[in-house]
Formats: C-alpha cells, structure tokens, sequence
C-alpha cells in the first residue's frame, strides 16, 4: 500500500527486473563481448589476445569483404527495391481495381497468395528453389528444354557468373508479398471519395496512383523500405541453403562470411569485427529512415 | 499537388454511381486478372510443383519427368524420408520449442510493457530505445558469446538455450509493440481497479491482459511462426539429431547424397506442412499483425 501511495507511477519499476536481466545476459553481455573481442586473435580457446584496430584494417583490405558488401547492395535491390515497387502497383491494384470490380474476397485471396512464401521456413523454401534450379535433374531446365528454349538452361545457383542473380530471383519472390499487405492495410486510410473525385477530374488511373495513392501510404512505404533493407543487410538462412556462399564466394554476404570466421576458421576475432561492422551499418541505417521519416511528417 | 487540391474540393459534390459505370466500361479487366493470375501461379508453382512430385516413385520420375502427374500416387518416399531422419522427433522439437518461446516471449513483453507503457517508469524512454535496437541486432553479432556461454553452463546443444534465447529476442520486438498499444490503454479501467482496491499485479492479470487480448494474440503467433522458421541460431546451438528442428533437419540435409529428386520432394513437402497449416489457422490474426506493424 505505502508503495503506492508513493505516486502514480511507482512500483511498476519491478516488473521490468525479469526482463532487463534477460536482457543483460542475451543481449548486452554478447554484444559487449562480441565488440571487446573484434579487438583481440582468439580461435575460441584459451584466452584472447589484444591486437588493437588490426581485425579492421585487415577488414579494410580483404576483398572478400567488398565483396560481400557488393553482394548486399544487389540484395537490397532484389529484397527492398523491387518488391516495395511490385508491391506498391499490386496493392493499388488491388486495392482500387479488384477489390471493387470482383469484390473483396477476391483481393484478399490473391493477397494471401502472394504472402505465402513469407510463412513458409527459409530452410525449407531454400530447398525447393536448390532442387527447381538444379541443373541436371531441376524442373526450370527441363520445362525450357520442353519449350524449346534449352539454349537457356544453365547451372543456376553453381555458376559463378549467374549464382547471385538467381539468388535475387528468389528473394524477389520470397519477399515481394509483405509490401502488398502492408500497402493494402494503409489504403485502408484513403478516403474513397478521394478516388471518386480523382476520376471525375479525368485523372488517369497512373495519375491517382502516383498523387493519391503513394502520398497516403508514405509512412507504410517507409516502414517496407527499412525493415526489407536490414532483412536484406541480415540475409543468411538463404544464402546457407541457396549456394553456400558459393560458388567460389560468387554469393557470399558479410553474416556468411562472419558465420564462416566463427565456426569454420575458428577466426573469432575477425568474425567478431565483421559482424561488429555490420551491426553498427544496420544501427546507422535505422537513423537514417527515421530522421528521413521524421521530417517527411512535418 | 494541384490535381490533389482540385480533388478535396470537388470530393462532396460527385455521384459514386457515374464513376462506378465509368470503371466497369473500362476495357482490360480480363488483363488485369489474367497478369494477376499467372503472377499467383508463380508464386504458387514451386509448391505445387514439390506437391507433384513428393508423390512419384523415383522410377517415374526418371520417366517422366518432374512436371508429368505421377502414374500412381505413392506414399513411399514420404514414408521413407519421414523414417530415415525421425521426423516426428523434428516435429516435437520445433512444436516444444515454438510454444515455449510462444508463451514465455510474450509474458516477458506484457511484463516490460506494463512497467513501460502504463508504469511510465522513470527512463521509459531509453528502455525503448535499447528495445528497438535490440530488435535491430543481427544475430551474428551475439551469437558467439551465446555460443561460448552456454557451452560454460553446459546448455550447449539443449533446446533450453534456444528457448531463453529466442525468448528475450522476440520479446524486445514485442515490448517494443505491446508499450505503443499500452500507452493508449484507457485510463478509466485503470482507475476504476485502483478504486476496486486491486494492486498493481491484479490490475495486470485481470484488466490489462485481458483487454488487450488481441494483441497478445497476434504477438503470439508472430513469436510462434518465427521461431519456427528460424534457421541460425538453432543450427549452431542444437547439433546433435535428437535435438534438430524442422527447418535445421532439412537444412543440413541439403546435398545428402540420398536426397533424390524424390525424397527431396518428399521433404519439402513435410517442411512446408506445418507452416501451412498454421497460416491457414492463424491467418486473420497474421494480416492483423503485419499491419499492426508487426514485422520482421
């Protein structure tokens, strides 16, 4: 009783204890030690040793690195760029065209649809795509060769030379459904008479989408482009199942190439650096978005 | 901008019926349908494509092809996969671990938010902030001291880690969630308990968790459905084979020389099952969620 007596808002303090300790042990403690070891030679044995900067000016010149970098800028296309474009187009569409010509039920459908693969496990749509993309025993090089277009069946996902592209393909269809249910729940807001009164003016259907429908679905469309770009930056169960990183490092993206110093290099401190590089991309990324979507509301 | 202001003004004024008339005359609406439907059949066509021929024997396929239907439906390669790696097993472990992460995820976000969201404890502000960049971390950046913890408290290799884990990750997603939906919870119900003479931990259990039910709903099944799909941190923590789950069974399997045509299929089609069948039961609840700004 005297607790509260004590003001409103006191005694609500302990409810927090469970998870602020949690925190400290899942979350603060390994990042900590996470960024204290990016400065030390450790294989995961015994105790580290302190080498200062070295793990990121050795960062700095490995071109495994850029590489991977490079490979994330192509992913962010293929998972943030292309779907929140697709995405913005389907939802309009529909949103004004099918769900008020074929009714609701109709929209809702295909919106489900295309969400699909979003709820189905990485591991597993990974292996449906290893398997259709194979090159000898794999359903898109038969179905070409079916069709006539067996000059185009190739080793998809084992070819250095088109093993990323086929990864994006696959992101593209993977991801492109989340912006759509996104878009569509913020038409929601979109005043119809909005619509109505657009098309009375004689205002094309390209008109009102570029005026109505993408002004008023600004804060969704900020929420897709930062939340697909650091899925994008965090890419890995993908990418392990895909190809690998392969082949020879055509694939690879900075949480392979961390996952890869950690466990299979036994390369601690230097896995510890790249993925200490990545976070603080990610943590300056989220700023970004949200200064930019800040000033955007005023 | 002028065509927006044009159409504010003459918003009121019109008669929905003229440009309903208007929009069905429209030609193109079978193209606009036709491209629609061919982009679902692409979306769809891998997952029927495992369909057909999860239930082919490895001689017909070698006949015919993956895209003939099969000559006889045979339940032989499914049989065999679902035997050779225990899937049961699997199921179990993924089904244990998900609930668990499910149900301890969100009672920890409803603890921090409370404190949070109506609590307003004092450096609120900061609490969230750590919870959004908690939300933001890549795993490879905690995984390696969680790997060496947990090897030093001998919970290596234990679904017990990857419940605590995944717990206190997405429960910094869902504090972070169920504080902006509690900041919101109106004041009179809190009130009027005050009055009723209920404390601070009865207010919880019997006004707030139940107003706010379908929230936690939809927290749930986002906690469910993730940690089922996770992939990273269960291929590193649970190694050994009675302790894998579904998607890190099928996983490793990948490149396994018995894996044919067929029993990759046929494994396919038992990942995708259950996740199948939870989007099927949980769907109104997803859309809700995804928009709520539930999202990943």
């Amino acid at each position: 009783m005297s607790v509260r007596k004590g003001g409103r808002n006191s005694g609500y303090g302990l409810y927090l204890i469970p998870g602020v300790l949690a925190s400290l042990a899942v979350i603060v403690v390994p990042l900590v030690m996470t960024v204290g070891v990016s400065f030390t030679k450790w294989n995961g044995v015994g105790d580290p040793t302190w080498i200062g900067f070295d793990n990121y000016t050795r960062l700095f010149h490995d071109d495994l690195f850029w590489a991977s970098f490079g490979h994330i800028l192509l992913l962010i296309v293929a998972m943030a760029v292309i779907p929140t474009f697709v995405g913005l187009v389907l939802a309009a569409v529909l949103f004004d065209y099918v769900a008020k010509v074929l009714g609701d039920r109709w929209a809702k459908l295909f919106r489900s649809g295309y969400y699909l693969p979003q709820v189905l496990p990485v591991a597993v749509t990974g292996i449906i795509w290893v398997w259709i993309l194979h090159p000898s025993f794999g359903a898109l090089n038969q179905i070409l060769d079916t069709i006539g277009l067996g000059s185009l069946s190739r080793d998809w996902l084992g070819d250095p030379k088109y093993a990323l592209f086929s990864v994006m393909g696959v992101m593209i269809w993977f991801q492109f459904g989340y912006p759509i249910v996104m878009f569509m729940s913020g038409l929601q807001r979109v005043d119809p008479e909005l619509y109505e009164a657009a098309d009375l003016d004689g205002a094309g259907w390209w008109q009102r989408f570029r005026h109505i429908t993408v002004k008023m679905i600004r804060p969704e469309l900020y929420v897709v482009l930062v939340t697909t770009t650091i899925a994008a930056l965090k890419i890995f169960g993908q990418v392990f199942v895909l190809t690998g990183g392969g082949p020879s490092n055509a694939t690879i993206v900075p949480s392979y190439f961390a996952y890869k110093n950690f466990f299979e290099k036994a390369q601690v401190g230097y896995g510890s650096a790249i993925s200490t590089v990545l976070t603080v991309m990610i943590i300056v990324l989220a700023i970004i978005f949200l200064r930019l979507q800040n000033r955007s509301r005023v | 901008m002028s065509v927006l202001s044009d159409v504010k003004t003459a918003g009121p004024a019109l008669d929905p019926v003229v440009s309903k008339a208007k929009k069905h005359r429209r030609p193109g609406r079978w193209v606009v349908l036709a491209v629609l439907l061919a982009l679902l059949l692409l979306v769809v066509a891998p997952m029927l494509v495992i369909m057909v021929n999860a239930f082919k024997t490895p001689s017909d396929y070698a006949s015919n092809g993956p895209l003939a239907l099969p000559e006889s439906i045979s339940f032989q390669g499914i049989i065999d996969f679902w035997n050779r790696i225990d899937f049961s097993r699997k199921l179990l472990n993924s089904l244990v671990t998900s609930l668990s992460v499910a149900v301890l995820g969100v009672l920890l976000s409803v603890l921090n938010a409370y404190a949070l969201g109506i609590g307003r404890v004092r450096g609120r502000i900061w609490f969230l902030v750590f919870f959004l960049v908690a939300n933001l971390l890549p795993q490879e950046v905690l995984v390696y001291p969680l790997y060496y913890i947990s090897k030093e408290l001998h919970l290596y290799d234990s679904p017990i880690s990857v419940i605590i884990i995944f717990t206190v990750i997405q429960s910094a997603f869902g504090t972070y969630l169920l504080t902006s939906v509690y900041e919101e919870f109106p004041r009179e119900l809190l009130d009027a308990a005050e009055v009723d003479g209920a404390g601070r931990w009865r207010t919880l259990w019997r006004v707030v968790v139940p107003v706010s039910r379908p929230t936690l709903a939809v927290l749930f099944t986002f906690f469910f459905i993730w940690t089922w799909n996770e992939f990273f941190l269960p291929l590193i923590f649970l190694v050994s084979n009675e302790n894998q789950t579904v998607p890190v069974a099928l996983g490793v399997l990948q490149g396994d020389r018995l894996m044919d045509a067929t029993a990759t299929s046929a494994s396919a089609l038992v990942g995708i099952l259950p996740a199948l069948l939870f989007f099927l039961i949980f769907q109104r609840t997803l859309t809700r969620g995804i928009t709520a700004g539930a999202i990943k």
